[in-house]
């Protein structure tokens, strides 16, 4: 293992110890905090009781939605305004200032036009997710080299063979970012949909436990979400590098 | 080929065909609103010129102004906060290749994470108030600065800084005379997210737990299902978050990008 | 086009392979609406069946241009370009395999899988799939290297793949757009004589696209000199090489006449060239 590697785990298990002692002395009194080993007592005991089971696979089933809508929507936009330079131009500005506009305002929107279900909900994180799915496979397929291109054409590939064979393996690398980012940005959409507008899903749970006080469900659940989130992406960035290396990019 | 010649060109043209693309996309932008105005009906999404007249009404009412200083306030403070901290903390891990390293896929992982669910944390750190959307505002804003920051002060030329060695400059003339300017296209890129995604985190703190400010307004707004209101705030949000994301990149595009 | 207006050469009527008839190519300048540059033509060319043409001339005199239309990568703007007869519109013909000059090696796939791309729409059964593949890794020395990925691999080895990538598909006539240009010297000339190698084994056509006379003067058969922009042929010169040949030759007198001659045609038109890029700016 790297140097650095073992440093960050040192550093952060040091901070976890910190916590802890803060927390065991009193420092950090028990409504603010728990001690870190409590709050891992705590989560297993949620997952044991089952109590929240329902609303952890709703927001990850509705996260999960989200990603796939998002990516199959994103990819096939993306090819799509790859072949249509001057819409794409016309696009870009949007793009460019997308994640600056408040998505969350438009809830209220969604919900007169799906209902009050986990539609709105999915939309949000689709919603959300899309525009960096887009931008990050268009930045791809404009690195793909004109020659590969030429190959194809050389090789009498069709659209679809050429989107399939050479466009879309060329940009793996950058669609797996994308979906890096996809999963981030869904589960903010989901998960703040829920927090601010919802009866139901992790971030309603979230939300509930704290204006009731209940830090012995609110901690477990923010851990099980940074646990899922950090590993998703752990897990994508790996993939990603290992091509990146294949091709001698990283 | 005359090469200065397609230069000159290159630059002025894509600029002039941006106003234009620019406009029809806010034609366009319009018009399909109006469209889903007209499926939808008038009562649960306004048109556009509802929208605007009701913007304009909003405005000039005095309760308006209190929450819109509220949120100012807050997002000031805390994109002050994320570009000084960011860029602070960029240039330090950018310049320590260990200390960058060591930190960075910290920041990476906190970056994915869904941060609302930290906010309850905050609430609790720093109690309801102005301080909790500084902080929450700042947490969303302070990362994509540092982490652009951190890669473009790494992956500037090793040939440049080898000049710079060679002409002996001190550390604060390497940054302001080689790093900063070599790294600021990038740089740009980040705090324009980093604008953003402040602008984000300080309106969802004062969504989920605030009795002031734009982010309350809305919510309020859609608790009492004041489908007018909903739209005139998130009108003048997008306006704003719109004009300076483009003002940015305008900036960025006119200075740093040497096309 | 009438046969006694094309430069020919030799006394008995060859086959003809390709043929381009007063070819003209024009391009729209980007950025610069209305303004039109002549980048090639009028040519008339005939390769024939078999023979290996090489063509030089100064930079961008419309060497790669001339290529691309010949594979139907572009279409000529006046004029036709048949290959075994039949007319290429733009439209890709089957039996023409080009190597281009930057890397076109696939990185996500390996160096077998590369080679078995061009194979993979036609319809072969596997069997006969990896002999080609097998007889092609062992003919370019990558037999070794059959589960590596490009990235693993030198320059020159990357357009080893490229080349057995093109072979295995059996092409009639092999485009070569200075497949040689990234190498070193030492490697562009071992190269050479693999690309001659092939050319024998295959008893494809070779139009090979260059820069560089001496590559032209060891490999070709013919060699086309091309004029300034708009290029057009200026000259063709025989080599009179023996169809069993390698780099050695270099080292014959009648080799440096070839490239003295060559140099001589072409001096002129690289200073043309040259003085151009120097006069618009």
């Amino acid at each position: 293992m790297k140097r650095a590697t073992l440093w960050r785990i040192g550093l952060l298990a040091a901070a976890v110890a910190g916590l802890e002692i803060l927390c065991l002395a009193g420092a950090i009194d028990r409504l603010t905090m728990q001690p870190p080993h409590r709050m891992a007592v705590d989560l297993v005991r949620l997952l044991a009781g089952g109590a929240l089971n329902a609303a952890i696979l709703k927001t990850l089933g509705n996260a999960a939605l989200a990603v796939v809508i998002a990516m199959v929507v994103g990819v096939a936009a993306a090819v799509a305004l790859h072949r249509l330079p001057s819409f794409r131009r016309l696009l870009d500005p949007l793009f460019a200032t997308y994640y600056a506009v408040p998505m969350f305002a438009f809830y209220p929107l969604l919900v007169v036009l799906f209902g009050l279900g986990d539609t709105p909900q999915i939309f949000i994180g689709a919603m959300l997710a899309v525009v960096a799915v887009i931008v990050n496979t268009l930045n791809g397929l404009d690195r793909i080299p004109k020659v590969l291109l030429k190959t194809a054409r050389v090789n009498r590939l069709s659209p679809w063979e050429t989107a399939v064979r050479i466009t879309l393996p060329c940009a793996a690398p950058y669609i797996l970012g994308a979906a890096k980012l996809a999963v981030a940005y869904a589960l903010i959409g989901i998960i703040g949909a829920e927090f601010i507008m919802s009866t139901s899903g992790m971030g309603y749970e979230i939300s509930y436990a704290y204006t009731n006080f209940d830090n012995a469900t609110m901690y477990p659940l923010i851990i099980l979400i940074l646990a899922v989130s950090i590993a998703v992406n752990t897990l994508l960035a790996r993939w990603e590098r290992a091509l990146m290396v294949r091709r001698g990019l990283a | 080929m005359s090469v200065p010649m397609k230069d000159g060109s290159i630059k002025r043209r894509p600029l002039k065909r941006g106003w234009t693309d620019t406009l029809l996309l806010v034609v366009l932008l319009l018009a399909v609103w109006q469209g889903l105005a007209w499926v939808i009906g008038a009562a649960e999404l306004p048109s556009p010129f509802t929208t605007i007249a009701f913007t304009g009404r909003l405005l000039t009412s005095p309760s308006f102004w209190p929450h819109l200083l509220e949120t100012a306030k807050a997002f000031g403070v805390a994109l002050l906060l994320s570009v000084v901290i960011g860029l602070a903390t960029g240039f330090l891990l950018g310049m320590n290749r260990f200390a960058g390293d060591l930190l960075e896929p910290v920041l990476v992982a906190v970056y994915s994470v869904p941060k609302i669910t930290l906010y309850p944390i905050l609430l609790l750190l720093f109690g309801l108030g102005i301080a909790a959307k500084v902080a929450f505002g700042t947490i969303h804003g302070v990362i994509p600065i540092a982490l652009f920051t951190l890669a473009a002060v790494r992956n500037t030329r090793p040939v440049l800084l080898k000049t710079g060695r060679v002409m002996g400059l001190s550390t604060r003339e390497m940054i302001s005379g080689i790093l900063l300017p070599a790294a600021m296209p990038e740089i740009f890129t980040g705090l324009r997210l980093g604008f953003s995604l402040t602008l984000i985190g300080t309106l969802l703190g004062e969504m989920f737990a605030s009795q002031r400010g734009l982010g309350f307004m809305l919510m309020n707004a859609i608790g009492l299902h004041n489908v007018d209101v909903i739209m005139a705030l998130t009108f003048l949000l997008v306006l704003f978050a719109g004009c300076a994301s483009g003002f940015l990149l305008y900036l960025n595009r006119r200075f740093y990008q040497h096309v | 086009m009438t046969a006694a207006k094309k430069v020919q050469i030799a006394t008995v009527a060859p086959k003809v392979h390709v043929s381009l008839g007063a070819v003209d190519k024009e391009f729209a300048q980007p950025g610069r609406p209305g303004e039109i540059v002549h980048a090639l033509g009028p040519v008339d060319l005939d390769l024939r069946q078999g023979e290996f043409f090489a063509v030089v001339g100064p930079s961008g005199c419309g060497k790669s241009t001339l290529l691309e239309l010949v594979a139907g990568l572009s279409t000529a703007t006046r004029g036709e370009v048949a290959f075994e007869g039949r007319p290429i519109h733009g439209r890709i013909p089957d039996g023409i395999g080009v190597v281009f000059q930057e890397d076109a090696s696939f990185p996500w796939l390996s160096v077998h899988d590369n080679i078995a791309f061009g194979l993979r729409r036609m319809k072969i059964d596997r069997a006969e799939r990896e002999r080609r593949i097998g007889v092609a890794l062992d003919m370019m020395g990558l037999s070794a290297f059959a589960r590596s990925f490009p990235a693993q691999l030198s320059g020159g080895m990357r357009q080893r793949v490229c080349i057995a990538r093109t072979l295995v598909t059996e092409p009639r006539l092999i485009l070569l757009d200075e497949p040689f240009g990234a190498l070193d010297q030492q490697t562009r000339l071992l190269m050479g004589d693999e690309v001659l190698n092939l050319w024998r084994k295959t008893g494809a056509t070779v139009l090979l696209i260059t820069h560089s006379l001496d590559e032209a003067a060891l490999l070709a058969d013919r060699i086309g000199v091309m004029s300034a922009r708009p290029g057009r042929l200026i000259d063709i010169v025989e080599t009179g090489w023996p169809r069993d040949r390698d780099s050695r030759i270099a080292q014959e007198e009648a080799f440096g006449a070839i490239t003295a001659r060559l140099w001589r045609l072409l001096r002129g038109e690289s200073l043309k060239a040259m003085g151009k890029v120097g006069g618009e700016t």
